[in-house]
């Protein structure tokens, strides 16, 4: 499904984001990826998402190299990614409800379908009785439940989640992982990144252990015992 | 989307976006209020200008005084013989007769100058034409085609028909007046030309300074994967529906200060009433107000919030 082929980034002489990276994600897989900070996991989303574009390499969805998507086409391509981010990203000025249904709006979907769809999510992230209050009545947790469910709403085929539980205390970092897990097992692709070595602990799927922009192991158990030893 | 659809969505959401971010829009609208209301003051101003400018233009005018003896074809020939020439507006034949009942009427109350008219037994004055110019610049000119005939003008004695041609005793007030005129209508171009720049650049500003705050807020939006059209189409219209209030705010305020300075002008200005002119033009300056703010607000968030879309 997701394809890195041979990637490197480089900002500049004294910033290599990523080298030669080649990662492959198949669908319906949970890929959580680990590292310290710069080790060049933001990166790697940031190309998924298109946001950047590599030095070298390429990145395909479906066979498709996203690079070369034209502009007018990418936003196509990002409703097909949900994004979760550890910052929530919620718009300010609209309520939990609004946040959702905007992410319908902009992929055209029509008002029946937002009445009906909308509410399911939330009840889906157990923020239904919430639906109506604005980002800065809600905690940090539910401020990511909506993050969830928004990035849910249209059904995308991967869901892309960075550091979602990087602001969260323990018992809601469980509960978001607890979500994203049951949403991988409905069908949808999940890649996590994260340096919670817990959450990579309970989630207890594939592993990829980034460090200074390379891939130094993909391996479920390998990586599983790293992270127990360390921790 | 449909067109409807995706304009139905962008109003309702710049309405509640306008609602919502009730500082930033209540920032936006004064300033905007303020710059519109300062224009529409100019709009006030250039017209007390205008309409005193042409009060000063009707005053000028140049005057042949025919000597007694003079026909009314005489006068008459040179009065088809001055409205030919491009530079004149009109030209009013006043007969001797005319200028006699003028004369009593301007003197009256003067005993003395009445009573030495009636002794004279006769009808001591001549036709007069009274020439009024298209610019007070072009009186010259009139005087000068003037002065030619003057001379030709002349009685079977060879006696001049032209008795006196008052430009030449009032030439250097018309000349003062002319560039006075010149002057303040250069100024009111001027002013305008440098309110209309200033303006626009403060809209801009204000309009900018709103949609920076609001720039995360647009890359969510575009990582949610909505379309530029989507995304740029609230801010547009917040921007406009904006301008629309401080268009509309601004001719509110303009009512008082129009009707405290109408009072005032009529006397000072002889005659031109501000408040009338306000009243009478009220939906054109409306119009124009509120036409200049959604004109200005919608176009300054199309191209700051183009700024951040290229990411």
């Amino acid at each position: 499904m997701i394809y890195f082929d041979n990637v490197s980034k480089v900002y500049n002489e004294y910033s290599t984001a990523l080298r030669e990276i080649t990662l492959e994600i198949a669908q319906g897989e949970f890929v959580s990826i680990v590292g310290h900070s710069g080790a060049g996991k933001s990166t790697l989303l940031k190309l998924l998402l298109a946001e950047e574009t590599p030095t070298e390499g390429q990145v395909y969805f479906h066979s498709v190299n996203i690079h070369q998507i034209p502009p007018r086409n990418l936003m196509e391509y990002r409703r097909k990614i949900g994004m979760v981010f550890q910052d929530f990203r919620l718009l300010p000025h609209k309520t939990a409800y609004e946040n959702i249904a905007f992410a319908m709006e902009a992929a055209g979907r029509s008002d029946e379908e937002i009445a009906e769809d909308v509410p399911y999510v939330l009840d889906l992230v157990d923020l239904a009785d919430k639906m109506w209050h604005f980002p800065h009545e809600l905690s940090g947790g539910e401020k990511q439940r909506v993050a969830i469910a928004r990035a849910l709403v249209n059904q995308p085929e991967i869901l892309v989640a960075d550091e979602p539980t990087g602001n969260l205390d323990p018992v809601n970092t469980h509960e978001v992982a607890r979500i994203l897990m049951r949403v991988n097992d409905l069908g949808t692709t999940v890649l996590l990144t994260t340096h919670n070595p817990s959450v990579v602990e309970m989630i207890g799927r594939r592993v990829v252990t980034m460090d200074r922009g390379r891939i130094v192991r993909d391996s479920p158990q390998e990586a599983r015992q790293t992270i127990a030893a360390a921790s | 989307m449909s067109v409807t659809l995706l304009l139905q969505r962008i109003v309702r959401s710049g309405f509640v976006k306008f609602f919502r971010n009730g500082f930033v829009s209540t920032a936006s609208v004064l300033v905007m209020t303020v710059t519109l209301f300062v224009m529409g003051g100019l709009m006030l101003l250039f017209f007390l200008l205008n309409a005193s400018l042409a009060l000063l233009k009707e005053k000028v005018d140049i005057n042949v005084y025919f000597v007694p003896s003079a026909s009314e074809e005489q006068a008459l020939a040179l009065k088809r013989e001055l409205e030919q020439l491009p530079e004149v507006a009109r030209v009013e034949y006043i007969s001797r007769e005319e200028a006699l009942r003028r004369f009593i009427l301007r003197h009256q109350g003067e005993e003395l100058t009445l009573q030495a008219i009636e002794e004279l037994g006769e009808n001591p004055l001549g036709a007069v034409l009274a020439i009024k110019a298209k610019e007070p610049s072009q009186y010259a000119q009139v005087a000068q085609f003037l002065s030619q005939r003057q001379e030709v003008l002349l009685s079977a004695e060879g006696a001049p028909m032209i008795d006196r041609i008052n430009y030449f005793q009032n030439k250097e007030a018309i000349d003062r007046l002319a560039n006075i005129i010149d002057a303040a209508e250069r100024f009111g171009v001027a002013a305008t030309a440098v309110l209309v720049i200033a303006t626009t650049m403060i809209i801009f500003t204000t309009i900018r300074l709103a949609i920076y705050g609001a720039r995360e807020e647009i890359a969510v939006m575009r990582l949610v994967g909505a379309s530029n059209t989507y995304i740029r189409g609230p801010f547009v219209f917040e921007g406009a529906f904006a301008g629309a209030l401080a268009g509309l705010f601004a001719m509110l305020l303009l009512w008082p200060v129009a009707y405290f300075v109408g009072t005032r002008t009529k006397e000072f200005f002889g005659g031109v009433d501000l408040f009338a002119f306000y009243t009478a033009h009220a939906g054109v300056l409306l119009l124009v107000l509120v036409g200049t703010g959604v004109v200005l607000g919608g176009l300054a968030s199309f191209l700051a919030v183009k700024r951040y879309l290229n990411v």
